[in-house]
């Protein structure tokens, strides 16, 4: 069993008490709702006669429905339906909610951050697998299920079970070209998609270290496809200088000297205890894209895809199906795959600095005829910020769709979804079958900058080989 | 504000038979159900597509029988409730009238997921089983005592030896089953906790 470290920290001070069922019950330090998940938890509570016991610590947007075009209500169908019952739960129980009028909306875990309603040391929950993000700022964080929400809204607390921790260290630079969503894409390819089964994933080392909170955030998100449920990296001076600009310190310093003490004390000991440790060497990493169907199978830029049975014998079989749905053949590189549509967007990587790189890649380019190519920024404060920086002109002459917040072509609950049997480079988290709205559909994930480069090439292409172009604010 | 934990030690009702190995919670409730805002409704779509054509005709099972209407023990066979891991398909039946199923075996996140709701889910062997819903269908006004805590199902002048997970078993004869309700009888040491954080602001706090 871990000891000292960042998680047996946070998890103590939140610990209310041990349940009979063998579980801890913890307390919740922000709740995040969105309008898919919670709408029978809201129910559930109101069969019950209960009442949310911590308003105020808990927060709404709507993501996942909401079309990135046209706002205007009634949204269509079962969107329409989903939203204005959250807006009823909301306004009942008296949770602030970043919806469409605010200009605050956008994904759960871009808005969170970025309100700084998550702080390190905190224990964060959100109906949703990828709320492992809020991570980034060293607070604990794990998706939950719909019965888990409603303990959530009635008693402000979860109940769970402790898990191990693994420290993932990534030692070195990062060579050019190569990022935090590489980072997270070789781990899960080297650890598998279920190599953090029963393990909660502490991330160290130089490369990491030296990420601002975006990248962080991009590895973070990405524990779930690991199978870590949560996974976080310690807070630091990047961390705070952060904070410092939220809404919630910057016209309160004083509060932010208040709890710095606190955000210190929660570190991991330097001679805390892990479960276990694996060790990656990030300066020798390329650009990675995925091959197959799964986030695990993931390549380098210029290496080739393997042959299913070169591969573990429980992977054989998912690969050999993954690549006759993707049409790619063992010994190929991914380099040259012919792509359909461009997605720059979702909880993974669509804030501001991803698309100001993905920015100088396409500056003074076009996306390529055969190629339709959009953005979505992850808030509508991200989306704000760049049309300010004139960040929307650069894409926009380009030939990129520039729309409105939301999670999009994620995963197609919303009318932005893959056609027939296109080929989508994506920035976002999943490349399961379907995933993007159509059956037939192949995704190949990659960081934001390879996106805009395939955009451009109409194929995966190595950005590395595209000089950037730089775009002034 | 505390509440009393129920308890489930047994269940008594009659049964409905629904027979298949293998019976998936996308036959339980159809994906296309997932896309609503409450489970309030479900229970009238349990089993929608194998109990109703396309032109909502009626189809040959069990939920469509007026005799099995009031039935609130549901008998099937093995690894029932496979595929995804939809908290609908429990909370459909639920809402349906189930109050326990008896069956050969199940998959282990819908038996997870029963438990969640009160709903026990009772193991027996393949004859002990196939007995059972012959003698449902042939007395589907006959009570059913299925008791967790003693581990039988009896009916008519019969009572077999079932197998109730242990673990469920205790949550269910404890009253532990119910998390909401469990921790929600914490809620001064809830209270206590937070204010002891130190981002939590003083004033704040639950109806505690
Ligand atoms: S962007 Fe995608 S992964 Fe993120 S919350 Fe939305 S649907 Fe989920």
């Amino acid at each position: 069993m871990s000891e000292g470290t960042l998680y047996d920290k946070v998890w103590d001070r939140h610990k209310v008490t041990t349940l009979p069922t063998g579980q801890d019950q913890l307390f919740v330090g922000l709740h995040l709702v969105h309008e898919v998940t919670s709408p029978q938890a809201f129910g559930m509570l109101r069969e019950r006669d209960m009442e949310v016991a911590y308003p105020e610590r808990t927060h709404a947007t709507v993501d996942h429905i909401v079309p990135t075009d046209d706002l205007d209500r009634p949204f269509e169908g079962a969107a329409e339906e989903m939203m204005s019952q959250l807006e009823e739960n909301v306004r009942e129980a008296g949770i602030e909610f970043s919806h469409p009028g605010t200009g605050d909306q956008g994904i759960v875990h871009v808005i969170g951050p970025e309100q700084g309603l998550t702080q390190p040391g905190m224990t964060v929950v959100c109906g949703d697998s990828h709320t492992s993000t809020h991570g980034a700022f060293g607070a604990l964080a794990f998706g939950i299920g719909t019965s888990q929400i409603r303990d959530v809204l009635a008693t402000g607390t979860v109940a769970m079970e402790k898990k191990d921790v693994r420290r993932v260290r990534v030692d070195g630079e990062l060579g050019e070209g190569v990022e935090a969503k590489d980072v997270i894409l070789e781990i899960i390819r080297r650890l598998g998609t279920d190599g953090g089964v029963g393990y909660v994933y502490e991330y160290a080392g130089e490369a990491i270290r030296n990420l601002d909170m975006e990248g962080r955030m991009s590895i973070c998100n990405m524990s779930i496809e690991g199978g870590a449920r949560a996974g976080y990296v310690e807070p630091d001076e990047t961390t705070y200088e952060w904070l410092r600009e939220t809404d919630a310190f910057e016209d309160d310093p004083e509060r932010f000297e208040e709890l710095k003490p606190y955000w210190e004390s929660i570190a991991s000991d330097d001679d805390a205890e892990y479960d276990d440790e694996v060790v990656i060497d990030g300066s020798a990493l390329d650009p990675v894209v995925t091959w197959g169907t799964t986030p695990g199978q993931g390549v380098g830029i210029d290496d080739p895809i393997p042959a299913p049975e070169d591969l573990p014998e429980d992977k054989q079989d998912t690969a050999r199906r993954a690549q006759e749905h993707m049409r790619v053949e063992p010994g190929e590189t991914m380099a040259g795959y012919p792509i359909d549509v461009a997605f720059l967007g979702s909880c993974t990587n669509a804030r501001l600095p991803d698309l100001r790189r993905a920015a100088r890649v396409v500056a003074g380019r076009e996306v390529h005829d055969d190629v339709r190519a959009m953005v979505v920024p992850g808030s509508q404060r991200v989306k704000a910020a760049a049309e300010r920086e004139g960040l929307d002109e650069v894409f926009r002459e380009a030939g990129f769709d520039w729309r409105g917040a939301g999670c999009s072509m994620c995963l197609g609950m919303n009318p932005d979804q893959l056609e027939g049997d296109e080929a989508c480079a994506s920035s976002s988290n999943r490349n399961f079958v379907g995933r993007q709205g159509s059956k037939e559909g192949r995704t190949v994930l990659m960081n934001p900058r390879m996106v805009a480069a395939a955009a451009i090439e109409g194929e995966v292409t190595d950005v590395r080989d595209l000089p950037e172009t730089e775009v002034k604010a | 504000m505390t509440e009393d934990v129920e308890t489930v030690e047994r269940v008594t009702g009659t049964g409905v038979p629904v027979r298949g190995n293998d019976i998936d919670t996308d036959q339980i409730i159809p994906a296309r159900f997932l896309k609503v805002v409450t489970f309030d409704g479900l229970g009238q779509f349990v089993f929608q597509d194998v109990r109703f054509t396309d032109d909502d005709e009626p189809k040959d099972h069990p939920f469509n029988e007026d005799r099995f209407r009031d039935a609130s023990i549901l008998v099937v066979n093995a690894n029932f409730g496979c595929g995804s891991s939809r908290e609908h398909a429990p909370q459909a039946l639920k809402r349906w009238g189930i109050d326990a199923i008896v069956g050969e075996s199940f998959a282990e996140i819908f038996a997870g997921n029963c438990l969640a709701l009160g709903v026990p889910t009772v193991t027996a062997d393949q004859a002990e089983i196939e007995a059972l819903q012959e003698f449902v269908d042939e007395n589907p006004d006959a009570e059913i005592d299925v008791d967790v805590d003693d581990e039988t199902v009896s009916y008519g002048d019969r009572e077999i030896d079932a197998t109730v997970d242990d673990a469920q078993r205790r949550a269910l004869v404890e009253g532990v089953w119910d998390t909401t309700a469990l921790m929600k009888s914490n809620a001064e040491a809830v209270a206590e906790t937070a204010a002891s954080l130190p981002y939590i602001e003083a004033g704040a706090g639950g109806d505690a």
